[in-house]
Protein backbone atom coordinates (compact mmCIF):
# COMPACT_ATOMS: atom_id res chain seq x y z
CA UNK A 1 0.00 0.00 0.00
CA UNK A 2 0.98 3.67 -0.64
CA UNK A 3 2.05 6.16 1.66
CA UNK A 4 -1.12 8.31 0.20
CA UNK A 5 -3.38 5.48 0.69
CA UNK A 6 -2.28 4.67 4.71
CA UNK A 7 -2.68 8.75 5.09
CA UNK A 8 -6.08 8.21 3.75
CA UNK A 9 -6.76 5.07 5.97
CA UNK A 10 -5.72 7.11 8.57
CA UNK A 11 -8.14 9.82 8.10
CA UNK A 12 -10.80 6.93 7.04
CA UNK A 13 -10.64 5.28 9.96
CA UNK A 14 -8.18 6.09 13.02
CA UNK A 15 -10.33 8.90 14.32
CA UNK A 16 -13.43 8.13 14.00
CA UNK A 17 -12.62 4.56 15.93
CA UNK A 18 -11.09 6.74 18.77
CA UNK A 19 -14.74 8.41 18.02
CA UNK A 20 -16.46 5.23 18.39
CA UNK A 21 -14.67 4.43 21.58
CA UNK A 22 -15.20 7.60 23.39
CA UNK A 23 -19.13 7.91 22.39
CA UNK A 24 -19.19 3.88 23.58
CA UNK A 25 -17.90 5.06 26.86
CA UNK A 26 -20.24 8.56 27.22
CA UNK A 27 -22.89 7.48 25.79
CA UNK A 28 -25.33 5.83 28.76
CA UNK A 29 -24.29 8.68 30.95
CA UNK A 30 -26.04 10.77 28.42
CA UNK A 31 -28.78 8.52 27.80
CA UNK A 32 -29.42 7.97 31.21
CA UNK A 33 -29.36 11.48 32.35
CA UNK A 34 -31.56 12.79 29.54
CA UNK A 35 -33.88 10.63 30.06
CA UNK A 36 -33.64 11.34 33.95
CA UNK A 37 -34.04 14.98 32.89
CA UNK A 38 -37.01 15.10 30.81
CA UNK A 39 -39.12 12.35 33.31
CA UNK A 40 -38.36 14.73 36.41
CA UNK A 41 -38.98 17.90 34.40
CA UNK A 42 -41.49 17.38 32.50
CA UNK A 43 -43.59 15.17 35.11
CA UNK A 44 -42.69 18.45 37.75
CA UNK A 45 -43.84 21.05 34.98
CA UNK A 46 -47.23 18.97 33.96
CA UNK A 47 -48.27 17.87 37.66
CA UNK A 48 -46.86 20.22 39.82
CA UNK A 49 -47.14 23.11 37.98
CA UNK A 50 -50.02 25.73 38.79
CA UNK A 51 -52.54 27.00 35.69
CA UNK A 52 -51.25 30.61 34.52
CA UNK A 53 -54.02 32.81 35.80
CA UNK A 54 -54.29 34.20 32.03
CA UNK A 55 -53.32 31.40 29.90
CA UNK A 56 -55.62 28.19 32.22
CA UNK A 57 -53.29 25.29 31.76
CA UNK A 58 -52.07 25.78 28.17
CA UNK A 59 -48.89 27.55 29.89
CA UNK A 60 -47.43 23.11 30.57
CA UNK A 61 -46.95 23.11 26.45
CA UNK A 62 -43.88 25.62 27.54
CA UNK A 63 -42.01 23.16 28.85
CA UNK A 64 -41.85 21.27 25.42
CA UNK A 65 -42.31 24.40 23.39
CA UNK A 66 -39.20 26.08 24.09
CA UNK A 67 -36.53 23.43 24.48
CA UNK A 68 -37.58 22.31 21.03
CA UNK A 69 -37.15 25.98 19.74
CA UNK A 70 -34.07 26.50 21.52
CA UNK A 71 -32.62 22.80 20.29
CA UNK A 72 -34.04 23.76 16.64
CA UNK A 73 -31.59 26.64 16.06
CA UNK A 74 -28.85 25.55 18.34
CA UNK A 75 -28.71 22.32 16.05
CA UNK A 76 -28.40 24.40 13.08
CA UNK A 77 -25.69 26.18 14.70
CA UNK A 78 -23.80 23.07 15.35
CA UNK A 79 -24.14 22.02 12.20
CA UNK A 80 -22.68 25.04 11.34
CA UNK A 81 -19.65 24.69 13.36
CA UNK A 82 -19.22 21.18 12.08
CA UNK A 83 -19.61 22.60 8.42
CA UNK A 84 -16.50 24.42 9.35
CA UNK A 85 -14.60 22.15 11.07
CA UNK A 86 -14.86 19.98 8.01
CA UNK A 87 -14.41 22.15 5.14
CA UNK A 88 -11.04 23.77 7.25
CA UNK A 89 -9.88 20.56 8.62
CA UNK A 90 -11.32 18.09 6.49
CA UNK A 91 -12.38 16.00 9.44
CA UNK A 92 -14.29 13.16 8.34
CA UNK A 93 -16.74 12.72 12.09
CA UNK A 94 -17.51 16.54 11.84
CA UNK A 95 -19.44 16.39 8.35
CA UNK A 96 -20.95 13.22 9.62
CA UNK A 97 -21.71 14.70 12.89
CA UNK A 98 -23.74 17.08 10.62
CA UNK A 99 -25.38 14.99 8.59
CA UNK A 100 -26.21 13.14 11.54
CA UNK A 101 -28.01 15.90 13.69
CA UNK A 102 -30.19 17.42 10.77
CA UNK A 103 -32.83 15.14 11.16
CA UNK A 104 -32.51 16.13 15.18
CA UNK A 105 -33.49 19.15 14.31
CA UNK A 106 -35.92 18.54 11.83
CA UNK A 107 -37.90 16.60 14.45
CA UNK A 108 -36.99 19.78 17.22
CA UNK A 109 -38.66 22.13 14.28
CA UNK A 110 -41.45 20.57 14.24
CA UNK A 111 -42.22 19.82 17.41
CA UNK A 112 -41.88 23.35 18.13
CA UNK A 113 -44.20 24.05 14.93
CA UNK A 114 -46.83 21.88 16.53
CA UNK A 115 -46.77 22.85 19.53
CA UNK A 116 -47.07 26.11 19.28
CA UNK A 117 -49.98 25.78 16.56
CA UNK A 118 -51.44 23.74 19.45
CA UNK A 119 -51.20 25.81 21.64
CA UNK A 120 -52.34 28.52 19.31
CA UNK A 121 -55.55 27.38 18.40
CA UNK A 122 -57.15 28.30 21.74
CA UNK A 123 -54.97 31.63 22.75
CA UNK A 124 -55.12 33.55 19.31
CA UNK A 125 -58.28 31.65 18.03
CA UNK A 126 -56.08 30.56 14.88
CA UNK A 127 -53.68 27.26 14.54
CA UNK A 128 -51.38 29.68 12.21
CA UNK A 129 -50.31 32.76 12.45
CA UNK A 130 -47.95 34.38 10.23
CA UNK A 131 -46.21 35.71 13.41
CA UNK A 132 -42.75 36.66 12.38
CA UNK A 133 -41.25 33.67 14.92
CA UNK A 134 -43.72 30.90 13.41
CA UNK A 135 -42.61 32.23 10.01
CA UNK A 136 -39.27 32.28 10.82
CA UNK A 137 -39.32 28.61 12.04
CA UNK A 138 -40.91 27.61 9.02
CA UNK A 139 -38.24 28.56 6.77
CA UNK A 140 -35.70 26.95 9.21
CA UNK A 141 -37.78 23.58 8.40
CA UNK A 142 -37.29 24.21 4.24
CA UNK A 143 -33.25 24.63 5.34
CA UNK A 144 -33.33 21.25 7.16
CA UNK A 145 -35.23 20.01 4.48
CA UNK A 146 -33.24 21.28 1.91
CA UNK A 147 -29.84 20.37 3.32
CA UNK A 148 -31.06 16.65 4.34
CA UNK A 149 -32.05 16.27 0.58
CA UNK A 150 -28.72 17.64 -1.00
CA UNK A 151 -27.03 14.69 1.16
CA UNK A 152 -29.49 12.12 0.18
CA UNK A 153 -28.65 13.27 -3.48
CA UNK A 154 -25.24 12.72 -3.69
CA UNK A 155 -23.19 9.68 -3.99
CA UNK A 156 -19.60 10.35 -3.28
CA UNK A 157 -19.62 11.09 0.06
CA UNK A 158 -16.99 13.54 0.64
CA UNK A 159 -18.25 15.80 -2.45
CA UNK A 160 -21.69 15.55 -0.17
CA UNK A 161 -20.26 16.48 2.98
CA UNK A 162 -18.66 19.13 1.06
CA UNK A 163 -21.24 20.82 -0.77
CA UNK A 164 -23.73 20.60 1.91
CA UNK A 165 -21.08 22.14 4.55
CA UNK A 166 -20.66 25.09 1.58
CA UNK A 167 -24.77 24.68 1.68
CA UNK A 168 -24.80 25.47 5.83
CA UNK A 169 -22.74 28.08 5.29
CA UNK A 170 -24.70 30.00 2.86
CA UNK A 171 -28.14 28.70 4.00
CA UNK A 172 -27.17 30.12 7.73
CA UNK A 173 -26.57 33.97 6.06
CA UNK A 174 -29.93 33.76 4.40
CA UNK A 175 -31.90 32.37 7.21
CA UNK A 176 -30.52 35.31 9.60
CA UNK A 177 -31.33 37.87 6.58
CA UNK A 178 -34.96 36.21 6.17
CA UNK A 179 -35.15 35.88 10.43
CA UNK A 180 -34.82 39.98 9.40
CA UNK A 181 -36.49 40.05 6.49
CA UNK A 182 -39.14 38.35 8.16
CA UNK A 183 -39.46 40.74 11.26
CA UNK A 184 -39.57 43.75 8.93
CA UNK A 185 -42.28 41.86 6.61
CA UNK A 186 -44.74 41.47 9.41
CA UNK A 187 -44.35 44.76 10.97
CA UNK A 188 -45.22 46.16 7.42
CA UNK A 189 -48.32 44.00 7.21
CA UNK A 190 -49.68 44.64 10.89
CA UNK A 191 -48.13 47.32 12.63
CA UNK A 192 -48.27 47.26 16.42
CA UNK A 193 -51.25 44.59 16.12
CA UNK A 194 -52.12 43.18 19.60
CA UNK A 195 -52.79 39.49 18.37
CA UNK A 196 -49.30 39.70 16.68
CA UNK A 197 -47.47 40.51 20.04
CA UNK A 198 -49.02 37.65 21.83
CA UNK A 199 -47.34 36.16 19.83
CA UNK A 200 -43.94 36.78 21.43
CA UNK A 201 -45.58 34.07 24.07
CA UNK A 202 -43.76 31.59 22.31
CA UNK A 203 -40.13 33.17 22.54
CA UNK A 204 -37.53 33.52 24.33
CA UNK A 205 -37.86 36.89 25.11
CA UNK A 206 -40.46 36.17 27.78
CA UNK A 207 -38.65 33.95 29.30
CA UNK A 208 -37.72 36.92 32.11
CA UNK A 209 -41.50 37.42 32.62
CA UNK A 210 -41.67 33.51 33.67
CA UNK A 211 -41.79 32.92 37.34
CA UNK A 212 -39.92 30.99 39.06
CA UNK A 213 -42.85 28.38 39.25
CA UNK A 214 -42.41 27.58 35.59
CA UNK A 215 -38.94 28.26 35.26
CA UNK A 216 -37.00 25.50 37.09
CA UNK A 217 -38.78 22.72 35.55
CA UNK A 218 -38.40 24.51 32.40
CA UNK A 219 -34.54 24.76 33.08
CA UNK A 220 -34.84 21.18 33.87
CA UNK A 221 -36.73 20.54 30.21
CA UNK A 222 -34.06 22.19 28.54
CA UNK A 223 -31.01 20.56 29.82
CA UNK A 224 -33.00 17.26 29.23
CA UNK A 225 -32.99 18.62 25.63
CA UNK A 226 -29.70 19.15 25.18
CA UNK A 227 -28.45 16.17 26.53
CA UNK A 228 -31.27 14.07 24.60
CA UNK A 229 -29.57 16.08 21.52
CA UNK A 230 -25.98 15.40 22.52
CA UNK A 231 -26.87 11.38 23.05
CA UNK A 232 -28.37 11.76 19.72
CA UNK A 233 -25.92 13.67 17.80
CA UNK A 234 -23.08 10.63 18.97
CA UNK A 235 -24.98 7.48 18.74
CA UNK A 236 -26.09 8.93 14.81
CA UNK A 237 -22.57 10.01 14.10
CA UNK A 238 -21.87 7.03 14.99
CA UNK A 239 -23.79 4.96 12.97
CA UNK A 240 -23.19 7.37 9.95
CA UNK A 241 -19.47 6.15 10.85
CA UNK A 242 -20.53 2.63 10.36
CA UNK A 243 -22.44 3.37 7.30
CA UNK A 244 -19.56 4.97 5.92
CA UNK A 245 -16.99 2.13 6.67
CA UNK A 246 -19.56 -0.47 5.40
CA UNK A 247 -19.49 1.52 2.48
CA UNK A 248 -15.80 1.66 2.21
CA UNK A 249 -15.12 -2.07 2.83
CA UNK A 250 -17.62 -3.03 0.23
CA UNK A 251 -16.01 -1.00 -2.50
CA UNK A 252 -12.50 -2.29 -1.29
CA UNK A 253 -14.00 -5.55 -1.83
CA UNK A 254 -15.43 -5.09 -5.31
CA UNK A 255 -11.79 -3.91 -5.68
CA UNK A 256 -9.77 -6.75 -4.61
CA UNK A 257 -12.07 -9.68 -5.33
CA UNK B 1 -14.94 37.30 -20.71
CA UNK B 2 -17.19 39.05 -23.16
CA UNK B 3 -16.73 35.94 -25.43
CA UNK B 4 -18.27 34.09 -23.20
CA UNK B 5 -21.16 36.13 -22.52
CA UNK B 6 -21.86 36.22 -26.24
CA UNK B 7 -21.55 32.48 -26.53
CA UNK B 8 -24.31 32.17 -23.76
CA UNK B 9 -26.64 34.63 -25.82
CA UNK B 10 -26.20 33.09 -28.33
CA UNK B 11 -27.05 29.81 -27.62
CA UNK B 12 -30.06 31.06 -25.20
CA UNK B 13 -31.50 32.30 -27.98
CA UNK B 14 -30.66 29.54 -30.21
CA UNK B 15 -31.51 26.76 -28.47
CA UNK B 16 -35.38 27.56 -28.64
CA UNK B 17 -36.83 26.44 -25.37
CA UNK B 18 -34.95 28.31 -22.97
CA UNK B 19 -35.57 31.63 -23.71
CA UNK B 20 -39.12 32.45 -23.83
CA UNK B 21 -40.25 29.92 -22.03
CA UNK B 22 -39.89 31.61 -19.18
CA UNK B 23 -41.83 34.61 -20.40
CA UNK B 24 -44.71 32.42 -21.39
CA UNK B 25 -44.34 30.72 -17.56
CA UNK B 26 -45.11 34.08 -16.27
CA UNK B 27 -47.92 35.12 -18.68
CA UNK B 28 -50.01 31.79 -17.71
CA UNK B 29 -49.23 32.62 -14.01
CA UNK B 30 -50.51 35.47 -14.25
CA UNK B 31 -53.53 35.02 -16.45
CA UNK B 32 -54.36 31.67 -13.84
CA UNK B 33 -54.65 33.73 -11.13
CA UNK B 34 -58.03 35.71 -11.39
CA UNK B 35 -59.76 31.89 -12.60
CA UNK B 36 -58.54 30.86 -8.94
CA UNK B 37 -59.30 33.63 -6.23
CA UNK B 38 -61.89 35.26 -8.89
CA UNK B 39 -62.51 38.38 -10.96
CA UNK B 40 -62.79 40.96 -8.39
CA UNK B 41 -61.14 43.54 -9.47
CA UNK B 42 -60.63 45.31 -5.70
CA UNK B 43 -59.15 41.58 -4.82
CA UNK B 44 -56.99 41.32 -7.70
CA UNK B 45 -55.55 45.48 -7.28
CA UNK B 46 -54.40 44.29 -3.56
CA UNK B 47 -53.09 40.88 -4.77
CA UNK B 48 -51.34 42.22 -8.21
CA UNK B 49 -47.72 43.06 -6.91
CA UNK B 50 -47.09 39.68 -4.30
CA UNK B 51 -48.64 37.35 -7.58
CA UNK B 52 -46.50 39.88 -10.10
CA UNK B 53 -43.47 39.21 -8.04
CA UNK B 54 -44.40 35.85 -7.28
CA UNK B 55 -44.68 34.73 -10.53
CA UNK B 56 -41.69 36.91 -11.76
CA UNK B 57 -39.32 34.19 -8.91
CA UNK B 58 -41.35 31.05 -10.13
CA UNK B 59 -40.39 31.54 -14.23
CA UNK B 60 -36.52 32.53 -13.04
CA UNK B 61 -36.80 29.34 -11.15
CA UNK B 62 -37.90 27.07 -13.96
CA UNK B 63 -35.29 28.60 -16.06
CA UNK B 64 -32.31 27.72 -13.74
CA UNK B 65 -31.98 23.69 -13.90
CA UNK B 66 -30.61 24.65 -17.76
CA UNK B 67 -28.40 27.37 -16.28
CA UNK B 68 -25.38 24.93 -16.10
CA UNK B 69 -26.94 21.77 -17.38
CA UNK B 70 -26.20 22.56 -20.85
CA UNK B 71 -22.52 22.85 -20.23
CA UNK B 72 -21.74 20.42 -18.15
CA UNK B 73 -23.42 17.63 -20.12
CA UNK B 74 -21.31 18.62 -23.27
CA UNK B 75 -18.11 19.18 -21.04
CA UNK B 76 -17.72 22.73 -21.88
CA UNK B 77 -17.78 23.82 -17.76
CA UNK B 78 -14.53 21.20 -17.44
CA UNK B 79 -13.32 23.61 -20.56
CA UNK B 80 -13.95 26.52 -18.75
CA UNK B 81 -12.74 25.56 -15.40
CA UNK B 82 -8.88 25.11 -16.57
CA UNK B 83 -9.43 27.89 -19.05
CA UNK B 84 -7.39 31.06 -17.49
CA UNK B 85 -10.70 32.95 -16.36
CA UNK B 86 -11.14 32.12 -12.84
CA UNK B 87 -14.45 29.95 -12.44
CA UNK B 88 -15.48 33.05 -10.22
CA UNK B 89 -15.30 35.50 -13.28
CA UNK B 90 -17.56 32.35 -14.98
CA UNK B 91 -20.31 32.05 -12.85
CA UNK B 92 -20.91 35.98 -12.38
CA UNK B 93 -20.78 35.80 -16.58
CA UNK B 94 -23.52 32.47 -16.47
CA UNK B 95 -25.79 34.21 -14.05
CA UNK B 96 -25.37 37.43 -15.75
CA UNK B 97 -26.41 36.07 -19.08
CA UNK B 98 -29.29 34.14 -17.21
CA UNK B 99 -30.53 37.21 -16.01
CA UNK B 100 -30.16 39.19 -19.45
CA UNK B 101 -32.40 36.49 -20.96
CA UNK B 102 -34.49 35.57 -18.01
CA UNK B 103 -34.54 38.49 -15.68
CA UNK B 104 -34.36 41.56 -17.97
CA UNK B 105 -37.71 39.97 -19.91
CA UNK B 106 -39.44 39.70 -17.04
CA UNK B 107 -39.08 42.88 -15.80
CA UNK B 108 -39.72 44.11 -19.59
CA UNK B 109 -43.29 42.07 -19.33
CA UNK B 110 -44.38 42.84 -15.74
CA UNK B 111 -46.04 46.13 -16.20
CA UNK B 112 -48.06 44.44 -19.09
CA UNK B 113 -49.20 41.55 -16.94
CA UNK B 114 -49.92 43.98 -14.33
CA UNK B 115 -52.60 45.74 -16.55
CA UNK B 116 -54.37 42.23 -16.59
CA UNK B 117 -54.29 42.37 -12.65
CA UNK B 118 -55.67 46.05 -12.42
CA UNK B 119 -52.46 47.01 -10.94
CA UNK B 120 -53.00 50.76 -9.65
CA UNK B 121 -51.06 53.38 -11.74
CA UNK B 122 -48.34 54.41 -9.17
CA UNK B 123 -47.47 50.95 -8.78
CA UNK B 124 -46.46 50.46 -12.16
CA UNK B 125 -43.00 51.86 -12.15
CA UNK B 126 -42.73 50.53 -8.53
CA UNK B 127 -43.06 47.25 -9.74
CA UNK B 128 -40.53 47.78 -12.50
CA UNK B 129 -37.98 49.17 -10.29
CA UNK B 130 -38.18 46.49 -7.54
CA UNK B 131 -37.80 44.03 -9.57
CA UNK B 132 -35.12 45.55 -11.29
CA UNK B 133 -33.05 45.40 -8.50
CA UNK B 134 -34.20 42.34 -7.24
CA UNK B 135 -33.96 39.98 -10.40
CA UNK B 136 -30.30 39.87 -9.95
CA UNK B 137 -30.26 38.71 -7.12
CA UNK B 138 -32.74 35.62 -8.23
CA UNK B 139 -30.40 34.99 -10.97
CA UNK B 140 -27.23 35.06 -8.69
CA UNK B 141 -28.85 32.80 -5.64
CA UNK B 142 -30.06 30.92 -8.49
CA UNK B 143 -26.78 30.00 -10.33
CA UNK B 144 -25.21 28.59 -6.88
CA UNK B 145 -28.25 26.32 -6.40
CA UNK B 146 -27.11 25.34 -10.31
CA UNK B 147 -23.89 24.96 -8.57
CA UNK B 148 -24.96 22.72 -6.13
CA UNK B 149 -26.69 20.17 -8.31
CA UNK B 150 -24.88 20.27 -11.69
CA UNK B 151 -23.43 16.67 -11.18
CA UNK B 152 -27.27 15.40 -10.00
CA UNK B 153 -29.23 13.22 -12.90
CA UNK B 154 -32.82 14.32 -11.60
CA UNK B 155 -31.54 17.97 -9.83
CA UNK B 156 -34.38 19.85 -10.84
CA UNK B 157 -36.68 19.26 -8.11
CA UNK B 158 -33.54 19.41 -5.47
CA UNK B 159 -32.71 22.99 -6.88
CA UNK B 160 -36.55 24.14 -6.32
CA UNK B 161 -35.95 22.65 -2.38
CA UNK B 162 -32.56 24.27 -1.96
CA UNK B 163 -33.21 27.83 -4.07
CA UNK B 164 -36.51 28.82 -2.72
CA UNK B 165 -35.82 29.37 0.77
CA UNK B 166 -32.69 31.24 -0.30
CA UNK B 167 -35.27 33.46 -2.43
CA UNK B 168 -37.38 34.28 0.99
CA UNK B 169 -35.67 37.78 1.98
CA UNK B 170 -35.58 38.47 -1.96
CA UNK B 171 -39.07 37.82 -2.00
CA UNK B 172 -40.27 39.87 0.87
CA UNK B 173 -38.29 42.94 0.03
CA UNK B 174 -39.30 43.17 -3.30
CA UNK B 175 -42.80 42.36 -3.37
CA UNK B 176 -42.96 44.64 -0.18
CA UNK B 177 -41.48 47.74 -2.51
CA UNK B 178 -44.34 46.83 -4.95
CA UNK B 179 -46.91 46.22 -2.45
CA UNK B 180 -46.12 49.81 -1.03
CA UNK B 181 -45.30 51.66 -4.13
CA UNK B 182 -49.05 50.29 -5.28
CA UNK B 183 -50.50 51.88 -2.09
CA UNK B 184 -48.62 55.11 -1.98
CA UNK B 185 -46.43 54.10 0.97
CA UNK B 186 -43.42 55.20 1.14
CA UNK B 187 -40.89 52.32 0.17
CA UNK B 188 -37.31 54.13 0.86
CA UNK B 189 -36.24 50.87 3.71
CA UNK B 190 -37.59 47.77 1.94
CA UNK B 191 -35.77 49.60 -1.23
CA UNK B 192 -32.48 49.83 0.19
CA UNK B 193 -32.48 46.39 1.80
CA UNK B 194 -33.47 45.40 -1.22
CA UNK B 195 -30.68 47.02 -2.78
CA UNK B 196 -28.30 45.88 0.05
CA UNK B 197 -28.90 42.15 -0.60
CA UNK B 198 -28.91 42.33 -4.32
CA UNK B 199 -25.33 43.97 -3.92
CA UNK B 200 -24.46 41.71 -1.21
CA UNK B 201 -25.73 38.90 -3.28
CA UNK B 202 -23.82 39.86 -6.58
CA UNK B 203 -20.90 40.20 -4.79
CA UNK B 204 -20.53 37.43 -2.47
CA UNK B 205 -22.20 34.71 -3.84
CA UNK B 206 -20.26 34.18 -6.60
CA UNK B 207 -17.07 32.65 -4.67
CA UNK B 208 -19.52 30.04 -3.34
CA UNK B 209 -20.86 28.93 -6.61
CA UNK B 210 -17.07 28.69 -7.85
CA UNK B 211 -16.36 26.81 -4.62
CA UNK B 212 -19.31 24.28 -5.48
CA UNK B 213 -18.39 24.32 -8.76
CA UNK B 214 -15.11 23.16 -8.22
CA UNK B 215 -15.84 20.15 -6.07
CA UNK B 216 -18.76 19.00 -8.64
CA UNK B 217 -15.89 19.23 -11.29
CA UNK B 218 -13.76 17.15 -9.15
CA UNK C 1 -53.84 11.23 38.25
CA UNK C 2 -53.91 13.32 35.83
CA UNK C 3 -54.19 17.44 37.28
CA UNK C 4 -57.43 19.13 36.13
CA UNK C 5 -56.34 20.99 33.16
CA UNK C 6 -59.38 22.66 32.67
CA UNK C 7 -61.18 23.78 29.28
CA UNK C 8 -57.96 23.19 27.92
CA UNK C 9 -57.24 19.78 28.74
CA UNK C 10 -57.64 18.73 24.86
CA UNK C 11 -54.30 21.42 23.85
CA UNK C 12 -52.65 20.59 26.28
CA UNK C 13 -52.63 16.52 26.36
CA UNK C 14 -52.38 16.90 22.13
CA UNK C 15 -49.39 19.20 22.48
CA UNK C 16 -47.72 16.20 24.43
CA UNK C 17 -48.85 13.61 22.50
CA UNK C 18 -47.36 14.45 19.80
CA UNK C 19 -44.01 16.04 21.02
CA UNK C 20 -43.29 12.80 23.13
CA UNK C 21 -44.55 10.88 20.34
CA UNK C 22 -42.04 12.40 17.73
CA UNK C 23 -39.30 12.28 20.08
CA UNK C 24 -40.05 8.50 20.81
CA UNK C 25 -39.91 8.00 17.31
CA UNK C 26 -36.93 9.74 16.27
CA UNK C 27 -35.04 8.33 19.12
CA UNK C 28 -36.37 4.89 17.81
CA UNK C 29 -35.75 5.30 14.01
CA UNK C 30 -31.86 6.16 15.14
CA UNK C 31 -31.53 2.93 17.30
CA UNK C 32 -32.99 0.66 14.83
CA UNK C 33 -30.94 1.89 11.52
CA UNK C 34 -27.99 2.39 14.11
CA UNK C 35 -28.38 -1.96 15.33
CA UNK C 36 -28.84 -2.65 12.08
CA UNK C 37 -25.20 -0.35 10.48
CA UNK C 38 -23.67 -2.32 13.30
CA UNK C 39 -24.83 -5.63 12.44
CA UNK C 40 -24.27 -4.90 8.87
CA UNK C 41 -20.37 -3.36 9.60
CA UNK C 42 -19.58 -6.78 11.91
CA UNK C 43 -21.21 -9.33 9.08
CA UNK C 44 -18.54 -7.24 5.83
CA UNK C 45 -15.77 -6.98 8.41
CA UNK C 46 -15.73 -10.58 9.27
CA UNK C 47 -16.33 -11.53 6.02
CA UNK C 48 -13.54 -9.25 5.37
CA UNK C 49 -10.91 -10.93 7.65
CA UNK C 50 -11.47 -14.48 6.55
CA UNK C 51 -10.92 -13.67 2.97
CA UNK C 52 -7.80 -12.06 4.24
Amino acid sequence: MTIAAKANSLWEYANPRKFLATSERVLPFFWISAGLCLVIGLTWGFFFTPDDYKQGSTVKIIYLHVPAALMAVNCWLMMLATSLVWLVRRHHVSALAARAAAPIGIVMTLIALATGAIWGQPMWGTWWAWDPRLTSFLILFLFYLGYVALWEAIEDPDTAADLTSVLCLVGSVFAILSRYAVNFWNQGLHQGASVMRAGAVTGTDTEEKVSNIYFYPLLLCIIGFVLLFIALVFYRTGTEIRARRIKALLARERVNG
Amino acid sequence: MIALLLRDLKLAFRAGGGFGLGLAFFLIVTVLVPFSVGPQSSLLTTIAPGVLWLGALLACLLSLDRLLALDWEDGSLDLLATAPLPLEAVVTIKALAHWLTTGLPLVLAAPFLGVLLNLPVPGFSWLVISLLLGTPAMSVIGTFGAALTVGLKRGGLLLSLLVLPLYVPTLIFGAEVARRGATGMETQTPLLMLAGITAATVALLPFASAAVLRINLR
Amino acid sequence: MIPDLGKYADTVLWSYVVSIGLLIALVAFSVIRGRKMRAEMEKVEQRMSRNG
